[in-house]
């Protein structure tokens, strides 16, 4: 306690205010170090909560390796590519399932896309402004069914009705022309590949209409203003300046949708016809990866079929895991611009 | 203005040259396809929810509360079991799932400046809300079902946490960032801990929106269904043991839509308007009393 500074005050008032100085000082360190020993724990608290969720990747990932592994010592990594899955010999692989997956994924996206797009455009640049929030939120209420829904839906109601009306249609138009005809031949059932596409279609419009708006709004007015100063359509501003300034968000957006797509179970299930053979045409039934595990795994009878659906959900994961890791990294840099308009 | 000069204007008048003519009709019909696309939108929202009524408002009574789901060629019973099932499992995983995800979230938003773990941790985080819940299912199986050797009514709120969890953690996180700095300095000035500053001040500043992140993650589970196929199963009596196969209504909707018999389709689309109209009610709820914005 030297540092006091030297002002004449008796001794013993000095005293006195040396001692209830020392007590507040004390007082004051103890505080400081139960606050600091509690920002401490608190910190690290938090850190383990967070940590929990890498954690649990970790696990998800590990537990279907392990969980996988058996069928890959098996086959091998012709697993991938083998087109058979066959319960009853025990022999399995997992380019049915894969195909499916993808085909229906693919169709969705090529369906979603553009009605996506003409979503966004419309909640962005047509809608008068107090129509865009119920408009909008009912876009996004598409997003709030749940998936067993669309299952019912798409195989009570849509699947019946896109039999009678549609597909015949298809075949007739599509059937007979030179590449792409075999997609549309086949019997018609209402059910399949191309149902299921359809059905995922509608299920992901939110999820891409709403990064796109969201993307949309971010670019500048003034580079809007100038192309309208300019003389040019809504249309061209939005195709030549909106469009291009916001493509990676875009894409971003259309990968996260397509990301949504290939997990989707119960709808798929539902409407995709369960049938593990591999046919050219986009009418006939299918299995998914997801609908595969959705239909098969309670039921798994063998070491090796339980273990073949573990490899499945791995494939499933890690194609899940690139394409919504290349929207996240996608949509960051969408992001880091808006901070630099 | 006559006739001449009307005619006299057109002729002076750019706009009509076939260029301009040739713009504007694409300019026509791009407009016309987008206000096509959101009509479609609403037609399939509508019509998705006109089903549901006219199919699901014929099963829906009394009966469908007060009734256990009924055995293979009976007539009659309910979904009671199966609602209180589900009710259980979406109750005790929303209490498992906010703080972990809070805690998680402020995590992300105190510490997760300039950090690499907290990067990852929020890249990871978005991952799991989009990653295939049938996973999640497996997942939990392989790791709790398949070591205790049943099906049980705690797997699928495991199941069904892993799935909340990220919701809660991004909406907290991306709230909190919202909150000014000022605020907060303005607490730590005070000589407040951190702690306190991050959950007596920012946190409660933002209280209303990670309320939002919470019914969102409550809708989000509400109608999943994938993920309970293995892990709660279905259980065709009433029960309360949340340690035994559980009844949910997913699980049983997925059923008896699947089942040859019209009772049991009937109550499966009586469920559906049920799932379907308290998961749309939480997320308007979540979007216009905490009107904030959000992810989806």
């Amino acid at each position: 306690m030297s540092a006091h500074p030297p002002v004449a005050i008796s001794p013993l008032v000095k005293d006195a205010a040396d001692a209830s100085a020392q007590a507040d000082y004390a007082a004051l360190r103890s505080t400081m170090r139960t606050q600091r020993l509690q920002d401490f724990i608190f910190h690290k608290v938090t850190l383990i909560f967070a940590a929990s969720v890498l954690l649990v990747l970790l696990g998800i990932i590990a537990s279907l390796a392990i969980g996988a592994a058996p069928a890959f010592r098996a086959f091998g990594p012709g697993f991938i590519t083998t087109v058979e899955w066959d319960p009853v010999n025990d022999h399995y692989g997992a380019a049915i399932a894969i195909v499916g997956t993808l085909a229906t994924s693919f169709i969705a996206l090529l369906i979603a896309f553009p009605i996506s797009f003409g979503i966004a455009l419309f909640l962005t640049e047509i809608c008068p402004v107090w129509l865009r929030r119920p408009m909008g939120m009912a876009v996004e209420l598409l997003a709030g069914v749940p998936s067993i829904i669309y299952g019912m839906w798409g195989l009570f109601v849509f699947a019946p009705l896109f039999a009678d009306h549609v597909q015949p249609v298809l075949k007739s138009v599509l059937g007979p022309l030179p590449i792409i005809g075999p997609l549309f031949s086949g019997p018609i059932m209402g059910i399949g590949i191309l149902t299921a596409g359809l059905i995922l279609a509608v299920m992901i419009i939110p999820f891409i209409s709403s990064v796109m708006r969201d993307v949309f709004e971010v670019v500048p007015q003034v580079l809007k203003e100038s192309a309208y100063g300019l003389g040019c359509t809504k249309w061209e501003v939005v195709r030549k300046i909106v469009l291009p300034y916001t493509r990676t968000g875009v894409v971003g957006g259309v990968m996260l949708g397509l990301g949504r797509a290939l997990g989707e179970t119960m709808a798929v299930t539902f409407v995709i016809g369960n049938a593990n053979k591999l046919s050219w045409s986009l009418f006939a039934a299918g299995n998914s990866i997801s609908s595969t595990l959705a239909n098969e795994f309670a039921e798994a009878s063998t070491p090796l079929h339980v273990s073949s659906l573990f490899a499945l959900a791995l494939i499933l994961f890690a194609i899940t895991f690139i394409v919504l890791s290349a929207a996240k990294i996608m949509l960051a840099g969408m992001s880091r611009q808006e901070g630099t308009k | 203005m006559n006739d001449a000069s009307v005619t006299l204007e057109k002729q002076a008048d750019p706009a009509m040259n076939p260029v301009y003519r040739k713009r504007l009709l694409r300019h026509r019909i791009g407009i016309v396809l987008s206000v096509l696309a959101m009509a479609l939108g609403l037609a399939v929202l509508t019509w998705i929810l006109g089903t549901l009524l006219v199919k699901g408002l014929g099963g829906l009574s009394l009966d469908m509360f007060v009734h256990d789901t009924p055995a293979p060629g009976t007539a009659g019973g309910g979904l009671r079991n199966a609602i209180v099932g589900s009710l259980m499992m979406v109750g005790l995983s929303t209490l498992v799932s906010t703080p972990i995800g809070i805690l998680a979230g402020i995590y992300l938003a105190e510490y997760g400046e300039r950090n690499k773990f907290a990067q990852v941790t929020r890249f990871v985080t978005d991952i799991m809300l989009s990653a295939p819940s049938i996973v999640i299912g497996l997942f939990v199986y392989a790791l709790y079902v398949a070591n205790v050797n049943h099906f049980s009514g705690y797997a699928g709120t495991i199941a069904l946490s892993l799935i909340a969890v990220p919701v809660v953690v991004r909406t907290t996180d991306n709230m909190l960032r919202l909150v000014p700095n000022s605020l907060l300095e303005a607490a730590f000035a005070l000589g407040a801990p951190r702690w306190k500053v991050a959950t007596m001040v920012r946190l409660r500043a933002v209280k209303a929106g990670v309320v939002t992140g919470v019914l969102l993650a409550l809708a989000r589970i509400a109608g999943e269904t994938a993920p309970l196929l293995f892990t709660a199963l279905n259980n065709q009596f009433f029960s309360a043991d949340m340690n035994a196969p559980l009844a949910n209504l997913p699980v049983v909707i997925y059923q008896f839509a699947m089942s040859p018999y019209d009772d049991w389709r009937a109550l499966a689309w009586g469920g559906a308007l049920l799932v379907t109209f308290s998961v749309l009610l939480l997320n308007i709820l979540s979007r216009t009393v905490f009107s904030q914005k959000t992810p989806t």
